[in-house]
């Protein structure tokens, strides 16, 4: 990665432009009234085409990306992005089509509609899925204002609150917020699963359901789902999967069959759609069949979710089949397992035993910390992994341990990987044990090092135009 | 049945890790599920299909659709694509990054997001940014929310009924679970009614007011005398708009808004039946800190040089969890990187051009169609662009006769008007043809 330091509007010249146009072979329509044209100027950048290529390039490759190295990425699974999805999402057949056509006129559309609904029905156990929401957290709201339509349409309206865990996304207690209800916190035990004994005093007619990750966070399986669910559909409650994951499950568990009523998917993380640096993403939402009733009365995007995202995830259902599915969820199981028994000696492993997708590691065994020298923290290891050509893990996440460092490989990643990974990340424990300093420099390789985030949000700088 | 080329383990790599890890077969690493849940018996998908018959397969999926010329807008219009945009986003360095939390590694996501933010505060007028949100009818419901946040103890938000009629049902249903009151704000010809606005201000409840800069007819609205009066309520004016039609029509800031949101789609992005769109939101200074989504700011790292990280994000949800306002985490980073290379390649002259090709392709339509002598002119004189509404006199379903002609046009509003739109993708010899068509009868 090379440092580049041009902005687009730094290339513009006046009177140089970059596009080209058919000619204008209409009468002139009359103005816009001047009362209601624009009147300040429009200061966009002027550049030829050739100059706005070299500039993205040129960006783009201070950029790390799957196709560039491993992201042992807690809670994302940033898996292989299959080119041929690319492709097919891009036909023009599908491309040009308008979203208020009928749907007699766009019957390959719904075939992939109808077709994906079957699919991830039977992945998951669930009823029926709705692809309207375009990211993961749009899926958790959805579903939650699905769970409180589904009360309201009993004429039920006490129940304002929901029961989230402490190890949860924090999109979880955020869309509960948004959607009108209050967060309940349930704690975890030692063992790092949700205290069940904790959890019976919360229950009661107010409780509209809980919302629950499974595997966790610290990527354990909840192995009292059977409980939970019974006692939170005892009190007329329902259960939420956060389906973000649900890589380790696929083709060995559903969350239909643990009792789940209500379910997203990360189409972006488990089903193989690129993350775009952000998005789009796509979080369809699965319910049980109680709760099919209530889909048409929540509408949470334009038209019929994110389209090209859905096509893609198609394609990789397809590509997997009922053959492959099983070994997604267990060489993603199987390469995590890996991983961890391979670094506990250097690095703290809180909760022994087997994990699913991902676990979480509570910072280093020796810190290095002596004198006056403090010890490499998680940020410290985070950093220092970009040095050697890997993304950081998701660190600080989840909240129950002061240096959690959280780690996800996923199956696409070979054994060689995995293995390379290890042995940089046991360099780094012995860096630290050695000389914690050069943890707390790094990173020393990239294109840039640590920035100034405190003047960054004191003194913000938002735009081009804040620098002139 | 055939191979996934995306794993790549091989049987002895799988036998060293499960040795390693100390466990005999790759189901002993489910021993945790209680054995119930574990699944039985095939999973009820089809056989794998090989990458040749996924092309094959969706080559037969694609050609089922009808592809019409597309004389539609209602949120969704049909702009040009410069070549060089799917080329440049589906780099995969673009394309296959993650969220730019680790900024070292990051800053040509964090640059094109910095840029995107730059050029729509430039189109708006207003001072800050967002990374972007999932699409024009989130933002408006985002922009809803915060209104509520910006104003203390009110709980209503108007919404003027010439907003496309996707942005009302999407903002209902998030302020039905969010608790907050929707009043609808009555149109007078053909756009949202001042004297119908102050009525309802008067009852001292509103916490802002969502209007739309072109309405769904397609009408330039005059918001004069708009923004005083909220402001005198203390609730906050929200402008919902076109983002191509601000190089022409007056700014949110130049009508005092507080606040602009809208659908990116027009920039360039391809209809793709509906999705992925982008939307976004900009807002006056005083409101950052109530803003909802990522936001990057520029900073210096240890050497000095300028770089760009993302900032402010005690606004956001993995922050303020059960106090947020807002839960948006990923966004549409990919469509901003599309707009913003949209927006590079089409300049301020660009995109001048094409709102005067397609405001002059759509009114010569429009007096096409009026000289044919079935229809009536709903609106006269009210100002448009690349959109306009007409009352159909004739018999039958115009939308469905244009349909067999391979038109995708006339398309029904809920007062029984049809709607059309011209964008520069049309030519003079397409609406000509129309137009033939309309006249046969």
């Amino acid at each position: 990665m090379k440092y580049y330091d041009k902005l687009i509007f730094e290339l513009s010249q006046e009177g140089r432009c970059g596009y080209s146009l058919p000619v204008n072979k209409y009468p002139a329509a009359p103005e816009v009234p001047s009362a209601l044209k624009r009147q300040s100027a429009l200061r966009l950048p002027q550049v030829s085409e050739p100059d706005v290529v070299r500039h993205y390039t040129n960006l783009s490759q201070m950029n790390f990306g799957v196709d560039t190295g491993f992201y042992p990425l807690g809670s994302c699974t940033m898996k292989y992005n299959p080119k041929i999805n690319e492709e097919m999402a891009a036909l023009p057949g599908f491309n040009c089509l308008h979203p208020l056509m009928k749907d007699e006129l766009v019957p390959g559309v719904k075939k992939v509609y109808e077709e994906m609904n079957k699919a991830l029905a039977a992945i998951t156990g669930m009823h029926t899925f709705t692809f309207a929401p375009c990211a993961g957290a749009h899926g958790e709201l959805t579903g939650l204002m699905l769970m409180r339509q589904y009360h309201l349409n009993r004429g039920d309206l006490a129940r304002t609150k929901v029961i989230v865990p402490d190890s949860a996304h924090g999109t979880n207690p955020a869309s509960a917020a948004v959607c009108g209800l209050e967060v309940v916190e349930v704690k975890s035990l030692e063992n790092g699963r949700i205290d069940v004994e904790a959890l019976k005093p919360l229950l009661g007619p107010d409780i509209a359901g809980i919302m629950m990750t499974n595997p966790n966070t610290l990527g354990l399986f909840e192995t009292q789902i059977q409980e939970i669910a019974s006692l939170v559909h005892g009190v007329g409650g329902l259960l939420y999967y956060d389906g973000a994951n649900m890589n380790p499950l696929m083709g060995v568990v559903r969350p239909g069959d643990m009792g789940f009523d209500i379910m997203h998917l990360n189409l972006h993380k488990t089903f193989s759609t690129p993350h775009g640096g952000g998005g789009p993403g796509s979080g369809p939402v699965g319910v049980a069949k109680h709760l099919v009733d209530c889909i048409p009365a929540i509408k949470v995007s334009g038209f019929h979710g994110n389209f090209g995202v859905i096509l893609r995830a198609y394609a990789y259902i397809l590509s997997l089949g009922k053959d492959h599915l099983q070994k997604v969820g267990q060489y993603a199981v199987l390469g995590a397992n890996y991983i961890k028994e391979c670094l506990k000696d250097v690095y703290k492993l809180p909760i022994e035993g087997v994990c699913k997708h991902e676990f979480v590691f509570d910072g280093l065994i020796n810190d290095g910390a002596h004198d006056d020298v403090p010890g490499a923290t998680t940020l410290d290891v985070a950093k220092r992994l970009l040095d050697y050509g890997f993304h950081a893990p998701t660190i600080y996440f989840p909240l129950l341990f002061h240096q959690a460092l959280m780690i996800e490989p996923t199956e696409t990643e070979s054994k060689e990987t995995l293995d390379a990974f290890i042995e940089v990340m046991r360099k780094i424990a012995a860096e630290a044990a050695e000389d914690p300093m050069i943890l707390h420099e790094a990173p020393h390789n990239t294109p840039i090092s640590r920035p100034d985030e405190t003047t960054a949000a004191r003194n913000p700088i938002l735009k081009f135009q804040d620098t002139l | 049945m055939a191979s996934l080329p995306y794993l790549p383990q091989t049987q002895a790599d799988v036998q060293a890790m499960l040795d390693r890890i100390g466990v005999n077969k790759l189901e002993d690493l489910y021993s945790d599920v209680p054995a119930q849940f574990l699944h039985k018996g095939a999973y009820a998908l089809p056989d794998a299909l090989s990458e040749q018959e996924i092309r094959d397969y969706f080559a037969s999926l694609e050609a089922m659709n009808t592809r019409l010329k597309v004389f539609v807008g209602q949120g969704a219009y049909d702009h040009y694509t410069p070549s060089v945009i799917p080329y440049l986003c589906s780099r995969s360095e673009f394309l296959t990054a993650y969220t730019p939390y680790q900024c070292e590694i990051s800053q040509g996501t964090l640059r094109y997001i910095f840029e995107y933010q730059s050029m729509l505060c430039e189109l708006t007028g207003l001072d800050v940014c967002n990374a972007s949100m999932y699409d024009g009818p989130t933002a408006a419901a985002e922009a809803m929310k915060m209104a509520i946040a910006c104003t203390r103890k009110k709980t209503r938000v108007l919404l003027s009924a010439t907003l496309l009629p996707h942005v009302v049902e999407v903002v209902k249903t998030y302020a039905k679970f969010h608790g907050v009151e929707i009043g609808m704000l009555q149109a007078d010809g053909g756009q949202t009614s001042l004297s119908a606005l102050k009525a309802e201000l008067a009852k001292d409840d509103v916490a802002g007011v969502i209007v739309p800069s072109v309405n769904r007819f397609g009408i330039v609205e005059d918001h004069s005398g708009f923004a005083d009066a909220i402001h005198a309520q203390k609730a906050v004016l929200v402008e919902y708009c076109d983002p191509s039609a601000l190089a022409v029509v007056k700014t949110p800031a130049e009508w005092d808004a507080d606040i602009a949101v809208g659908d990116g789609q027009s920039l360039g992005l391809p209809l793709c039946y509906g999705g992925p769109y982008v939307g976004f939101m900009t807002v006056k200074k005083d409101h950052m800190r109530k803003m909802p989504g990522r936001i990057v700011g520029q900073t210096t790292d240890k050497e000095g040089r300028r770089v760009f990280v993302l900032t402010l994000q005690a606004r956001e949800q993995h922050i303020k969890r059960e106090k947020a306002t807002s839960n948006i985490c990923s966004n549409e980073s990919l469509m901003a990187l599309w707009v913003t290379i949209y927006l590079s390649l089409m300049g301020p002259q660009g995109l001048k051009e094409v709102n005067k090709l397609s405001s002059d392709g759509a009114h010569y339509l429009k007096a096409e169609l009026l000289k044919t002598g079935q229809f009536e002119d709903v609106f006269p004189g009210q100002p448009f662009l690349k959109e306009f509404v007409l009352k159909y006199k004739g018999a039958g379903s115009l939308q469905e006769k244009l349909e067999k002609a391979g038109y995708f046009a006339a398309y029904p509003t809920e007062e029984g008007y049809v709607s059309f739109c011209v964008t520069e993708k049309r030519s003079k010899e397409d609406v000509d043809r129309l137009v033939s068509i309309v006249k046969e009868g």
